[in-house]
């Protein structure tokens, strides 16, 4: 039974398949011959009714599948407290669930009477439901098919009505997305709220306090406001993106002139997917590379120049997070320097600049706006990395602009929080404070490469 | 022996670019067949003929902006004052600082007008200061009939200007190195009525100077502005000789089809 309602998409996009044929075969049928007097075509009158047939029968679907378990959860609790008026709203829930299990024939925690009469309610009402979820669809839907069957003539506006409803369609898939930033945004600024009612609005703790251990003074609910100081974090995550930059984009740019003015087109052919690759590999791989072999490296040639690097080192971290990001910016590099039109190397060569010249003084200016998007696009990904820095980088929180100490950053402070065996109800405070700090940074980033971007696009074209 | 010597000198002197046998390869296809073109000095000397007849890969020989095309092989003799343009001592970068060239659509570089006119001069090293620069922008704008236009936004974008504007700035900052040849590939295709009428009167005023080869697809243009015209047809050149006697009286009867819109 249930699997009928479940399968039920499936039959509404059949029907709406069948209203398709028989509206392509009507307007076939007034055109009598002569298309050319149609307002629309045959397939686009198919396909207004199957967009209807589509629309009513699914919107229907949803609508009952949606409010159907509501309504028969909220009419039972009402019998069973009209029934028995002593029970408290916990113990009315708990009578409903045996209830559901006696009916599902599965383990239930009591039995009784009541519970018994509830079940047998619960049967009748789910199969009520079921039968709604089959029956009101493929009613509506053939209702609605029929409609637009007796709508077709030789002026109805079928591609325009169909390309309405298909606009629609396309603007409610963007406003999913931008519903879900919504809402994630809004549940961190709640959480950070929270977090910063614990500790007792004192912000300036947070934003620039030097001391972060926030469960460790964790007392009736509130949290310490000394032990909140988020600047070794910030540090830590400054210092390890400074490093990977400082390795990702010169290789990453040269690497971009080298494939897209150098190498010869077999060259190019095989580097440029050997780069690319690169990206595909899955983080937690770069993280185990740094660990076991970066670091003890790193570690073993400090040693023999006299230096003392730590086991755990920002600058291991910072090279293999700096090796990752190298494809991100060649690849969108590459891209935008070939996008540089042929035209404004030939004016180059033209005048007698050699290779270099041209490369230097008008390639790589034309193609600026989109490198500084790609470096920018790269500081993103360096600043939201967290496998490697959870491997290679540490976790104590040190204040330190060494590049040989082992520092920390945010996002691996965020999943010590939340995988560590604090209650999540605790340790989700700090968790999304520092989860929306870094959103902001990178929402700050992205706002000035926009803008950077934009002021060159006005420079250049 | 002697007055031989004399005779060949004074040719040269005339003749600025010798072109014998000059064939053009793109991988398999031969698209210049054994060309013979003589340009002379403080001359236009016009290319015309249908399209893909081969006279803009021509042009782009005798600056070897063919080297950048990497499937383009170039066989044959190309002589600038008597030297081998091809021959292996010969650095095309020298070379295109002598042969300057205007593109068919206006490509000023990203950058100010006054950096565009002195990018060739800076990297030729060809100013020893600011002045000299400033100096050798102001003459190639004025020379370009650009100058009274945009001398109050010399720091503006390049690409800011219009269509006849751009193609004035490419010829600005094409003859600010100095060539001895200017090259134009179809330099009006993309202009309107007014833009290239300016051209044209700024080509005449630059024969003065310069020897300059024009590829065209008018024969208006060819007829208005040129002294001597080549007729291309199907990767071989046809005819050349005069303009004026190109367009009365041609001997082929290929280029009396094309010149009176039977072929094109």
């Amino acid at each position: 039974m249930n699997s009928i309602s479940t399968l039920m998409p499936l039959f509404v996009l059949a029907l709406a398949g069948l209203f398709y044929v028989a509206g392509r075969a009507r307007a076939r049928n007034i055109a009598a011959g002569d298309f050319a007097a149609l307002h629309s075509r045959p397939e686009q009158h198919g396909m207004l009714a199957l967009l209807w047939v589509l629309l009513a029968g699914l919107s229907s679907y949803l609508v009952i599948l949606i409010f159907g378990n509501w309504l028969i959860t909220s009419s039972l609790l009402s019998e069973i407290s009209s029934a028995n008026p002593d029970l408290s709203g916990i113990e009315a829930q708990l009578v409903l669930s045996d209830a559901k299990a006696i009916a599902m024939d599965t383990v239930a925690s009591r039995q009784g009477d009541l519970r018994s009469a509830i079940a047998a309610r619960y049967t009748l009402l789910s199969t009520v439901l079921v039968w709604t979820m089959v029956l009101v669809p493929v009613a509506l839907g053939i209702a609605t098919g029929l409609r637009q069957m007796q709508n077709i003539t030789l002026e109805w506006r079928a591609r325009n009505r169909s390309e309405t409803i298909l606009r629609g369609f396309l603007f409610a898939c963007a406003a999913i997305a931008v519903l879900t930033t919504i809402g994630i945004v809004l549940s961190l600024v709640f959480e950070t709220f929270s977090f910063f009612n614990k500790i007792g609005w004192r912000v300036d703790k947070y934003l620039f306090g030097t001391n972060w251990s926030p469960l460790a003074g964790v007392t009736e609910g509130k949290m310490d406001p000394e032990r909140v100081g988020a600047v070794p974090l910030f540090a830590g995550t400054l210092l390890i993106t400074a490093i990977a930059m400082t390795v990702a984009v010169p290789i990453g740019l040269l690497a971009a002139v080298f494939l897209s003015d150098f190498a010869s087109a077999r060259v190019r052919a095989w580097a440029k997917p050997m780069l690319e690759i690169l990206a595909g590999i899955p983080t937690v791989v770069y993280g185990f590379f740094a660990a076991i072999t970066v670091a003890p490296a790193l570690r073993g040639f400090g040693e023999s120049i006299g230096l003392s690097v730590a086991s755990e080192s920002a600058l291991a971290a910072g090279i293999v997070m700096g090796i990752m990001i190298i494809p991100f910016i060649s690849s969108l590099s590459d891209d935008v320097i070939n996008a540089v039109p042929q035209s404004l190397r030939d004016g180059s060569y033209g005048l007698g600049a050699t290779k270099a010249e041209t490369i230097r003084q008008v390639v790589l200016p034309a193609a600026l706006p989109g490198i500084v998007s790609a470096v920018l696009l790269g500081v993103s990904r360096a600043v939201g990395e967290t496998m490697i820095v959870v491997m290679a980088a540490g976790q104590g929180a040190n204040l330190s602009l060494n590049p040989l100490d082992a520092v920390t950053t945010v996002t691996v402070q965020i999943v010590m929080l939340i995988t560590g065996d604090t209650e999540a109800s605790t340790a989700a405070g700090p968790a999304f404070t520092l989860g929306f700090t870094l959103f902001c940074v990178t929402l700050v980033l992205n706002i000035i490469a926009l803008r950077t971007v934009r002021k060159y696009r006005e420079l250049y074209d | 022996m002697g007055a031989d010597l004399n005779k060949q000198k004074k040719v040269s002197e005339e003749v600025k670019i010798t072109a014998r046998g000059v064939n053009v390869f793109y991988g398999e296809t031969h698209a210049i067949k054994d060309v013979d073109v003589d340009i002379r000095n403080h001359t236009v000397t016009a290319f015309i003929g249908p399209s893909g007849c081969g006279k803009s890969t021509f042009l782009r020989c005798l600056n070897r902006m063919n080297d950048t095309i990497d499937i383009c092989r170039v066989t044959g003799e190309i002589l600038m004052d008597d030297k081998d343009i091809y021959a292996p001592d010969v650095d095309p970068v020298q070379l295109r600082a002598k042969v300057g060239m205007v593109f068919q659509k206006p490509n000023p570089f990203p950058k100010s007008i006054y950096d565009n006119v002195a990018y060739g001069p800076k990297i030729h090293g060809l100013a020893q200061n600011k002045d000299d620069l400033d100096h050798i922008v102001e003459r190639s704008l004025k020379r370009a009939a650009l100058w009274k236009e945009v001398k109050d936004r010399l720091h503006e974008p390049g690409t800011g200007l219009s269509g006849g504007q751009q193609q004035r700035l490419c010829i600005a900052r094409a003859i600010a190195t100095a060539p001895e040849v200017l090259l134009m590939d179809e330099p009006c295709s993309a202009l309107d009525p007014i833009a290239t009428a300016q051209i044209e009167e700024l080509i005449d005023e630059l024969r003065k100077k310069y020897s300059v080869v024009i590829v065209t697809h008018s024969m208006q243009q060819a007829a208005r502005v040129s002294q001597e015209t080549s007729f291309f047809h199907l990767g071989v050149l046809v005819e050349s000789g005069k303009t004026q006697k190109i367009f009365t009286a041609p001997e082929d009867e290929r280029t009396q089809n094309y010149i009176t819109g039977r072929i094109g």
